[in-house]
């Protein structure tokens, strides 16, 4: 009872060799939203190597005590760099490429609801990418050699101030953010008309993948927390431009301000980066469970709780500030309290692989390296949301280790799963299960290295972002441990793109459907013609593919 | 052979989703009223805080007129919606235009309102907090202003030179809800800025 597919797979193959101009002009005028996606993922995934280096850097730089491996000017671009790429131009294009490949899939759509928005919408956060980095030679205009934006990814108020950051390099950034902002909103837009008013005959909300439900969350989030920075975006820039007064404090202008306006967008994006890694577990860990996701309506009421409470607690980035005893009360409970959906969640996943038949292929083992992983970054959380906690590591790398620890050890991890998942339907073919193992385990050893040990020099201390430090601290053995953990994680991420490119020419042909999985993007081929589906699919349950290989016992009639 | 997941026993019952220009707009809506927030709660954070003058009690005048123009124009656009709906085409040019003059008469308010301001009382956006604040919030709901404008005169033109009819009533109504929500954003900072923050 296989599935049918297309042979339009077959015949474009056999069609004579394009120009390369051709091809090039096919992509970059295209409105579909699988190149598209593709787009935003080649994208990203360039950045996460630019960015990946950089991160590289400061780790040769932190080593050891006294070291000069880069100037200090340097050091201050660097982070501000990799955190300002890896936030905005490798987490959120990823996330969104795979939305925009994923969730008319999903939906059996043919397209998104405004493919020429969604094309404006990638080329503007293309744009900012670029120009974010063109002011490494344009930042200070004609009188020097220009230098990046060095005030730190939330770049606080008043260092944005004309006077301390002279030059251009502020502004690149601000520019930058702002673009990317106008195209994250434009697609979470898209996402969310695709998502209600594209939908197949029978795709009820109740029953649609719970990918796209986390995608409909994500977008939600997006624009009540984007807009803001947008907004804040503009103040700087009349700051920085004509002169206005919202940040400079000597006019009586408040840099608390800034810091209230930046983590509104600053937390919520935390859950916009993070909800998506959920939705793949979503779909990952049951397939190779061969389960049914354990409580659909439990994790659609958890995300949609994760996203309202989500909002409640940007706050707890400032407990340091001083705010009173009212709101460092109130924040420390918001936070907490987002524990709770969160918490639902692990407990449903680790339910749906209880009494599976649990398939490890890579895919999965990154998954429940995530579970792990989320597990305890999570716990880490608990313990900053207190405020007491806070006042004494807050800024220190405690703090760094806690959200690389979310960043990496659950959002890049699911996004690698990803990767194994549906690169077969992207390509066409499969990635090397042999290679992804190894990608699997020297990135999980590395991960830990780095990670697990960095924890122990914020408690002995160590502030963030501090250049270098003195041999008598007690810093310099974890360092070394986190620097070698960085050189496990860039063995396994060369692995990796190694792996994409030799399964991309000579990997084994995929077929439809390679894991027996049971939505609507596994039911046409891979990759998918440019219509996605020559006939509208009609679905009558949560897993249409299965009532198709199980007409004896559909899941329709337990639905 | 094509592909899938066709499954025959279905019933033929409707299957109607929202109208995706609707829905799109709405997403809009939503994201730009949070940027507004932030306006409004940054006018209001900085209220009374000035260093030095002019304050709003010293130079803001209550700007009636054009707002009431303002906000007639959403009737009117509404009416524009409708007459094309029936397929009227004349009554829909007459209120499109109708709309469009309220809107610039506002503008012109507004411009007027800022030259004042700017050459009489001396206020810039560089002069203090209430400038600063004052000019992005209502120089933000004025740019709002100008892109409906312009949407509504593409409209007019279209409708004028007969290629806008009954089938084309989704798209207007699109746009209507875009000039509605401009109109409530202004409720919103005419009492922040004229009525409490006088």
């Amino acid at each position: 009872m296989a599935v049918q597919t297309t042979t339009t797979a077959g015949t474009t193959q056999a069609a004579p060799r394009r120009l390369l101009l051709e091809v090039l002009h096919d992509w970059v005028t295209t409105v579909d939203h699988k190149k598209i996606g593709l787009m935003y993922i080649g994208y990203a995934l360039f950045f996460l190597v630019v960015a990946g280096c950089q991160a590289l850097l400061m780790r040769i730089q932190l080593a050891v005590p006294n070291n000069h491996f880069v100037s200090p000017q340097t050091f201050d671009s660097l982070f501000t760099m990799h955190g300002t790429t890896m936030v905005f131009f490798v987490g959120m294009p990823i996330l969104f490429g795979f939305g925009n490949y994923l969730v008319p899939l999903m939906i059996g759509a043919r397209d998104m609801a405004f493919p020429r928005l969604n094309a404006f919408s990638f080329w503007i956060s293309a744009f900012g990418g670029m120009l974010l980095y063109f002011s490494y030679f344009g930042a200070s205009g004609l009188y020097g050699a220009g230098s990046a934006p060095d005030v730190g990814w939330f770049a606080y108020a008043p260092l944005t101030a004309q006077i301390f950051s002279p030059g251009h390099s502020t502004d690149y950034w601000t520019l930058a953010i702002l673009l990317s902002g106008i195209g994250n909103i434009g697609t979470a837009l898209n996402i969310v008309a695709t998502t209600i008013c594209m939908r197949c005959p029978g795709m009820k909300l109740n029953r649609m993948p719970l990918l796209v439900w986390l995608y409909l969350v994500t977008s939600c989030l997006a624009f009540v927390t984007i807009s803001p920075l947008t907004a804040a975006q503009i103040m700087l820039m009349l700051d920085r431009y004509v002169g206005s007064h919202f940040f400079d404090t000597q006019a009586g202008g408040s840099a608390v301000l800034w810091m209230h306006f930046f983590w509104i967008f600053g937390h919520p994006e935390v859950y916009i980066l993070v909800l998506p890694a959920f939705a793949f577990a979503n779909e990952i860990i049951p397939v190779f469970s061969r389960k049914a996701i354990f409580g659909y309506p439990a994790m659609v009421a958890a995300s949609v709780g994760i996203g309202f409470i989500s909002l409640s607690v940007w706050a707890h980035h400032m407990f340091t500030v001083g705010l009173g005893p009212g709101p460092n009360t109130f924040f420390t409970l918001a936070t907490m309290v987002i524990a709770v959906p969160t918490g639902i969640k692990i407990f449903n996943w680790l339910a749906t692989i209880w009494g599976g038949k649990i398939h490890f292929t890579v895919a999965m083992m990154f998954a429940t390296g995530f579970l792990f992983q989320f597990l305890i970054a999570g716990l880490t959380g608990i313990m900053l949301s207190v405020a007491p906690f806070d006042w004494q590591l807050g800024n220190s790398y405690f703090v760094v280790a806690h959200f690389h620890y979310v960043l990496v050890g659950a959002i890049l991890f699911m996004i690698f799963s990803a990767f194994y998942y549906w690169f077969p339907k992207m390509s066409g073919r499969m990635l090397s299960e042999r290679l992804g193992k190894w990608h699997f385990w020297i990135f999980l050893i590395g991960f830990h290295l780095t990670f697990d040990f960095m924890h122990v020099p914020g408690l002995l201390g160590m502030p963030r972002r501090i250049y270098t430090y003195e041999a008598d601290r007690g810093w310099m053995i974890w360092n070394m441990i986190v620097s070698s953990g960085a050189v496990f994680q860039a063995v396994a991420t060369l692995l990796f793109v190694y792996n994409m490119v030799w399964s991309y020419f000579k990997g084994p042909i995929a077929g439809p459907d390679p894991w027996d999985a049971w939505t609507l993007e596994w039911s046409t081929a891979s990759p998918p013609p440019a219509y996605n589906f020559a006939e509208v699919p009609t679905v009558e349950s949560r897993r249409p593919l299965w009532d198709i290989k199980h007409p004896e016992d559909p899941d329709s009639r337990y639905e | 052979m094509s592909q899938t997941a066709v499954i025959p026993q279905t019933a033929n019952e409707a299957w109607i989703l929202p109208s995706r220009g609707v829905v799109g707009m709405a997403c809009l809506i939503v994201a730009e009223s949070a940027i507004f927030t932030i306006f409004v709660v940054a006018y209001l954070y900085y209220l009374g805080r000035d260093q030095r003058g002019p304050t709003p009690r010293q130079v803001l005048d209550l700007p009636l007129f054009t707002s009431i123009c303002l906000l007639s124009s959403s009737l009117t656009v509404h009416l524009a919606v409708a007459a094309l709906h029936r397929g009227r085409r004349h009554a829909c040019s007459l209120w499109l235009a109708a709309t469009v003059l309220l809107g610039s008469i506002f503008l012109g308010g507004t411009a007027h309102e800022w030259y004042t301001l700017i050459y009489r009382d001396g206020l810039t956006i560089q002069t203090n907090l209430f400038g600063t604040t004052f000019y992005s919030l209502v120089g933000l709901h004025a740019t709002h202003v100008l892109v409906g404008l312009a949407m509504l005169s593409l409209a007019l033109v279209f409708s004028l030179n007969g290629s806008m009819s009954a089938k084309h009533t989704g798209r207007l109504e699109v746009l209507s809800l875009y000039w509605h929500f401009v109109d409530a954003v202004w409720v919103v900072v005419f009492t922040v800025v004229y009525v409490l923050g006088r």
